[in-house]
């Protein structure tokens, strides 16, 4: 058997279009990647493991991962809600809102910041209220994990929403003339269909969230140990010119974007073929 | 992973039928669960965006044009327009390069170079940044030849761009990839056919074909290189005047409690944001009726 690497076309511009992309790609992409793991290579293992286990660093992980978590739970259950809204009702300034739902990706994360750290702060629209209840929302944990709902709230709704978009009628029909109450119909026929979808967005929130730095710095009140997240100590260690300190951190960030790259587009090609077989399933029945 | 605002597939699609009565909620539930993601999306998007033009007008309308005004400002919006206006040509030639090899073409290694594509999605700005340090800056694996040639690359403007290029990377690409392959072959061939040379078949058969998801990738490239806060920050060296862009003008003037100002160059960051959203809503909105347009057509060529 002879090796086929690309099936016959009758378009031309396969060779120039593949060799710039893998050249452009190279030049902007990979090879800066692999420089920074050359130059992690250059510590030793204790070195690494002695700067990534850090206690300081050991903090930043937990609040990075359990406020990207929080942020990305909240997510989920309210992408779902919204999605639902969106698809199903009708109401005033309903096409306004969908537009709005993707602010976050748009919005520069800067502004963002400022602009949730003014709201939150002692002295702030919610944040004053807040304080009398005698929550502090700004500078804490809790500030942290505002800054990263908002910045993940785009993708569980909007990866849940064509699902919803694209399910037939009848089956939830189905359900409802076989006696199935409307909760009974939305936790066994709506609920799986969506699922795939759901938890996709959940897992690129959970991500986007981790790498966050724009939207939280202004929040979070940086203290070291407490409201310090990952990003921002790869800065303070660069700003010390602590090159070896900041690349350690680094790889551990990239190794776990990497890591979560994987059940990400599992969970995306278990939704994309759920959502391919429901209409083939509907097509058989008809006939 | 899909980092990137994705034009909503209903856009693409003829609408579905509404709901029957036999599944629907009641009035009630209906209106509670309305209610609550009014309040959920009023909370998290409306608010700050309120927020961001009460205080930037917070002081009047002449100190906000005065913040716009001064110099360090002027400059901040110059090397954010030039880093946009170098990073975006590139990223679209390399998109649509990239959509056509992988759009028009099987090949082997094609789910690998997708996801290689996608990467600078998944990497956090501040490590993207730092790997431009970790190769260019004076530590770094070409630092020290770039010193003995008297070229700077980071604190300097160059890094900058490069930064820029790096996170607005993907995303033309990732919006032509998805159109390129849903439309087929059979019109190029059929341009080839007619003695079409391949340049003419691309510009006058295929791009004519994508130019709304092309200017959707453009504007959406776009506002994120001039946004981009956290890997610019990593490369600038933040010189006043010299090395700001727009988001760390804001974070400078805002670290200084100078509200007013910081929320006035946010405001133009802010409208940016807008109009974005709101050319999505017009390039979803103009592929709809395209393609009600279409399907139209083929009804009407079809016996009854």
């Amino acid at each position: 058997m002879t090796f086929i690497f690309k099936k016959r076309s009758n378009l031309p511009g396969f060779g120039l279009a593949l060799g710039y992309t893998v050249l452009y790609l190279s030049l902007i992409v990979l090879i800066p990647l692999a420089a920074t793991f050359l130059k992690a290579s250059s510590l030793s293992w204790d070195q690494f493991w002695h700067i990534a286990s850090s206690p300081r660093a050991v903090a930043s992980y937990r609040l990075t991962f359990g406020a990207s978590l929080v942020g990305a739970l909240i997510n989920l259950v309210f992408g779902v809600l919204v999605a639902w809204v969106l698809v199903r009702y009708t109401f005033p300034g309903k096409r306004l809102f969908d537009s709005l739902v993707d602010l976050p990706f748009a919005l520069p994360t800067a502004v963002a910041g400022i602009a949730l750290t003014t709201i939150y702060a002692p002295n702030g629209w919610l944040g004053r209220p807040l304080a009398a209840l005698g929550i502090k929302s700004a500078y804490s944990p809790l500030g942290v994990a505002i800054a990263l709902t908002f910045i993940g709230l785009p993708f569980v709704v909007r990866s849940v929403q064509p699902v919803l978009e694209d399910m037939d009628k009848e089956l939830e029909e189905a359900a409802a003339s076989l006696g199935a109450s409307r909760w009974q119909t939305f936790s066994r026929v709506v609920m799986p269909t969506i699922l795939p979808a759901a938890l996709a967005g959940f897992a690129m929130a959970f991500a986007r969230a981790v790498g966050e730095y724009g939207s939280v710095v202004f929040i979070s009140g940086n203290m070291p140990m407490k409201t310090e997240i990952t990003p921002l100590l790869i800065i303070t260690k660069l700003d010390q010119y602590d090159y070896a300190g900041a690349t350690a951190i680094a790889v551990v960030m990239l190794v776990f974007s990497l890591i979560l790259l994987l059940p990400i587009n599992l969970l995306q090609k278990w939704s994309s073929s759920r959502e391919e077989k429901i209409p083939a399933l509907a097509a058989e029945e008809i006939q | 992973m899909a980092t990137t605002l994705p034009l909503s597939t209903r856009a693409f699609q003829p609408d579905r039928r509404v709901a029957t009565a036999a599944t629907g909620e009641s009035v009630w539930v209906r209106w509670v669960l309305i209610g609550v993601a009014v309040v959920f999306l009023g909370l998290f998007i409306f608010l700050p965006l309120a927020i961001v033009f009460s205080q930037a007008f917070a002081k009047g309308i002449s100190v906000y044009w005065a913040s716009l005004r001064q110099p360090d400002a002027l400059a901040a919006i110059r090397l954010t327009l030039l880093a946009a206006a170098i990073a975006v040509p590139l990223n679209l030639v390399f998109g649509v390069a990239a959509a056509w090899a992988i759009g028009k073409f099987e090949f082997v290694g094609k789910s690998l170079l997708i996801t290689l594509i996608d990467l600078p999605f998944s990497v956090s700005p501040v490590v993207s940044g730092l790997i431009y340090v970790l190769l260019f800056g004076l530590q770094g694996v070409l630092g020290p030849w770039l010193a003995r040639h008297d070229l700077q690359v980071i604190f300097a403007v160059p890094g900058i761009v490069l930064a820029t290029i790096f996170v607005t990377f993907p995303f033309v690409a990732r919006e032509l990839i998805p159109l390129l392959q849903a439309q087929g072959q059979e019109e190029e061939e059929a341009a080839l056919a007619l003695g079409a040379s391949g340049w003419q078949t691309f510009f006058r058969v295929s791009l004519p074909n994508i130019k709304w998801g092309l200017l959707y990738g453009v504007i959406l490239c776009n506002a994120r290189a001039m946004g981009e806060f956290g890997a610019v920050s990593v490369v600038s060296g933040h010189i006043r005047g010299r090395t700001n862009t727009m988001p760390l003008h804001v974070e400078i003037l805002y670290n200084e409690y100078q509200f007013s100002a910081a929320f006035a160059v946010a405001s133009l960051l802010a409208l940016l944001a807008l109009t974005t959203l709101f050319v999505k809503t017009i390039v979803e909105w103009r592929a709809r009726r395209q393609l009600a347009e279409s399907a139209r057509w083929d009804g009407e060529e079809q016996p009854v």
